[in-house]
């Protein structure tokens, strides 16, 4: 039976069918369903890591125990996952190990579009690249064999398009059993450096056998068409080529490292021209000219975002007007995303701006705190990187009014040892932790701060207060973010000490509590102030000559009630109490 | 079966159901045998940002993403966002427009103008637009919240495929407690662009 499935369903099908025992990840657009949907199958033990490095640690673990194994992350993930994995090339694996990476050209929700292509070449994996989710859900299967086969570790590598868009997939797959023993071997494991140099020209030779399996790999294969133009393609590029060229000769890449570069160097002479198409950056283009094949790519085809059918005829045709129409703004206002009506974390920004501090940000919802009309963060680079960036900054100008702003998330992904930092340096800077009981960002995820796992078990919860105080910060306050009086003395409280200091904002999310509550209203007291607007609230709107609540959207979380000076922003009842007087 | 490819846009905010009327659409397309792809962006959309879903069927289809200007059918579940996205439209094609406005945080913040004439710009592109109150409609079935399946009817009533494969397929995909409602809705919607067509038929 075929069924509509994502490419991230089609993963985790694929994933269930290879006889994969044990899952761990990360969330991260557009990574993350895979394993939610590989949560539901009680054959697999499937766990949310606290960040990327220690799932894909977790994942070689299961490997060597035996068990086919899968770890998913988004392209950044494998920045942090990075220092495991070229070691891991070097070990290998026991049983099969295939990392899911998911890039995000266009940076749909990503702080860059970096080409995790590169990943493969420099920490020497091989990479598998799906094209639908057909090929996704077997390339899971083939890339745990060839882990097995060449005792490597497997990189999948996905793009949004193909993460999060639905094609056919055959769900008739049985599942396979498949468990190895574990034999100690510490001239494998154990990669000291005489153990590792061995390993090193060992892995050599398993690339060179990986490269002649490429030539016979059945991903990688010619379509012939017409013989005066060709292309070469990978994933989603290869559906955009053919349905703008369907006349043309085509030879799809599913292997992009290594290359197969006899069957490539044969393509390439009985065409006329050849033309490399590939999302970002030349990696296969740059690869075929060293070996000198003459062949053209991002001398026509954009190496910035996501590539389409248009973008794609436009450079071969070699019509700048089309492309240029294409890229040009027309004036309908935009519809950026927002804070949720009453979410916690718009109160604190508010503060924030009013105070005008130095914020360092990071990554979440959170990071809206930088759109208008709140405005107030200074720097986002990074999952963690805000402690750092607070510490650092704080020590080159001696200014006090400095803080950082990190999500419970991400405080548990990478922000614990930034905090060391500050207190062994003598740090002062003032850290923020916006406690909102999820990971929100990426869908809602549990983390290790609310103690669920992603199987529903429920677990022990890190208590972040104590942590804190145990890696000496001796001042931490928690607070309702609220109740606005209490979240500014906290802030003014903490940003005036000499010392490190945390301030933990906790409130529950909205939307994963499902929060409603009695909305609020405006009444003639309104002045035309315009306080509230300065809040960013999608349930107020400013209405002629004052502010409108939309009711179906309020929780009535009072924010707003406590912004305006007038008190014109009350509950129902007492609007109704205020008429009768 | 032609070899001609079909595309149909869903648009709207995040939040209004847009992935599960495409999740329908997707599912009956596939009972009837099509190949289908299913193109959506999510991500930043729960946070109340623009949301478009591509759905394009025929016996081979290779991209997932729709190019402009070779759309059929668009739904918008809102006005500005049928603006938005209605250059992907075929001079000639249809849009099911649900008569709603959602006003996005620059004109709540009094920065910029919510259109005022969302409808005359769509119809001076050639294209035959109908307005539909998506919400009002999905009341009588019994839940607002139905408002996209209304819309999923208004397009099934253009769309030459059987009612009983919508009505399986919202069986199928749809939270068991509301399927009677949402193929209430569905009906109510089909019901309105038919009797608005033999009406204008009537006309001529
Ligand atoms: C290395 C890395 N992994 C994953 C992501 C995707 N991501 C962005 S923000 C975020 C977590 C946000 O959670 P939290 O800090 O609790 O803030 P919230 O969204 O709940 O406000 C994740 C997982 C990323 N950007 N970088």
């Amino acid at each position: 039976m075929k069924v509509l499935l994502s490419g991230n369903e089609a993963i985790a099908y694929g994933a269930y069918a290879a006889g994969v025992k044990i899952a761990s990840g990360y969330p991260g657009t557009p990574s993350t369903e895979i394993l939610e949907t590989l949560a539901k199958y009680d054959e697999i033990d499937s766990s949310w890591a606290p960040n990327e490095k220690v799932a894909l640690e977790v994942g070689i673990g299961a490997s060597l125990g035996g068990a086919r194994t899968i770890v998913t992350m988004k392209h950044v993930g494998l920045n942090v996952a990075a220092d495991p994995l070229f070691t891991l090339a070097y070990t290998g694996v026991n049983g099969g190990l295939v990392i899911v990476n998911a890039d995000d050209p266009s940076m749909h929700s990503s702080q860059n579009e970096q080409d995790n292509r590169h990943y493969a070449k420099s920490a020497k994996v091989p990479m598998l690249e799906p094209s639908d989710s057909q090929e996704a859900a077997w390339l899971v299967d083939e890339g745990l064999k060839i882990s097995e086969r060449f005792d490597i570790p497997v990189i999948l590598r996905t793009t949004t398009r193909i993460n999060h868009s639905k094609s056919l997939v055959d769900v008739d797959i049985e599942r396979a059993e498949s468990s190895r023993e574990y034999e100690k071997d510490v001239q494998k494991y154990v990669m000291i450096p005489a153990h590792a140099r061995q390993r090193r020209s060992n892995l050599e030779q398993r690339l060179e056998a990986l490269a002649e399996f490429s030539e016979e790999f059945p991903g990688n294969r010619v379509e012939w068409g017409s013989r005066s133009i060709g292309f070469i393609a990978d994933g989603v590029s290869y559906q955009y080529v053919k349905e703008v060229f369907p006349e043309a000769s085509v030879l799809k890449i599913t292997m992009v490292h290594p290359l197969p570069k006899r069957m490539i160097s044969d393509f390439v002479e009985q065409i006329e021209k050849v033309i490399v198409v590939e999302e970002l950056d030349p990696f296969i283009e740059d690869q075929l000219k060293a070996w000198g094949l003459p062949v053209v790519g991002k001398r026509l085809i954009q190496g910035i975002g996501e590539l389409n059918p248009e973008t794609i005829r436009a450079g071969v045709m070699g019509d700048a007007d089309a492309s240029a129409s294409l890229a040009a703004a027309d004036d309908i206002p935009g519809r950026p995303p927002m804070m949720c009506a009453g979410c916690p974390h718009r109160g604190v920004f508010y503060i924030l701006k009013k105070m005008k501090l130095m914020v360092a940000g990071d990554i979440g919802c959170y990071t809206l705190g930088v759109t208008p009309p709140l405005e107030a963060m200074d720097t986002c680079f990074c999952m963690g990187a805000s402690i750092g960036n607070a510490m650092g900054f704080q020590k080159a100008t001696g200014r006090k009014d400095v803080v950082a702003v990190i999500g419970d998330s991400t405080f548990m992904h990478s922000g614990i040892t930034p905090l060391i930092d500050v207190v062994y340096n003598k740090g002062i800077a003032t850290v923020i932790i916006l406690d909102n009981r999820t990971t929100a960002m990426t869908g809602r995820q549990d983390h290790p701060g609310t103690g669920k796992t992603l199987k529903g078990d429920a677990g022990v919860e890190v208590d972040i207060e104590k942590l804190v105080r145990a890696l000496g910060v001796a001042s931490v306050q928690v607070v309702d973010p609220y109740d606005l009086k209490a979240s500014r003395a906290a802030i003014t409280e903490e940003i005036a000490k000499d010392e490190p200091s945390v301030i933990i904002f906790r409130r529950a999310c909205v939307l994963a509590e499902k929060v409603t509550g009695e909305p609020l209203m405006v009444i003639d007291e309104c002045d035309s102030c315009k306080a509230c607007m300065q809040l960013g609230c999608p349930a107020l709107s400013w209405e002629a000559d004052r502010a409108r609540i939309e009711p179906s959207q309020c929780i009535g979380c009072d924010v707003c009630g406590q912004v305006c000076k007038a008190g014109a922003i009350v509950k129902h009842e007492q609007a109704d109490q205020g008429a009768g007087i | 079966m032609s070899n001609e490819v079909r595309n149909v846009l869903i648009v709207g905010v995040g939040g209004q159901g847009i992935i599960l009327a495409a999740d329908v659409l997707s599912n009956v397309l596939v009972s009837a045998e099509y190949d289908v792809k299913m193109a959506e962006i999510h991500g930043m959309s729960q946070r109340g940002g623009s949301v478009n879903t591509m759905v394009r069927f025929g016996n081979k289809v290779y991209s997932p993403v729709v190019e402009k200007g070779q759309a059929d059918y668009m739904l918008a579940f809102e006005k500005l966002e049928a603006l938005r996205w209605s250059d992907y439209l075929k001079p000639g094609a249809t849009i099911i427009m649900n008569d709603e406005t959602l006003s996005p945080l620059p004109v709540l913040l009094g920065k910029a103008e919510y259109p005022g004439d969302i409808e005359e710009q769509i119809i001076a592109k050639g294209i035959n637009l109908i307005t539909v109150n998506a919400t009002a409609m999905a009341e009588e079935s019994g839940s607002p919240r139905a408002a996209n399946i209304v819309l999923l009817g208004c397009l099934a009533s253009l769309m030459p495929l059987g009612k009983d494969v919508w009505h399986a397929a919202i069986e199928r995909r749809v939270p068991p407690r509301t399927v009677e409602i949402n193929k209430s809705a569905f009906e109510i919607g089909f019901a309105y662009i038919s009797e608005r067509a033999t009406a204008d038929e009537a006309l001529i």
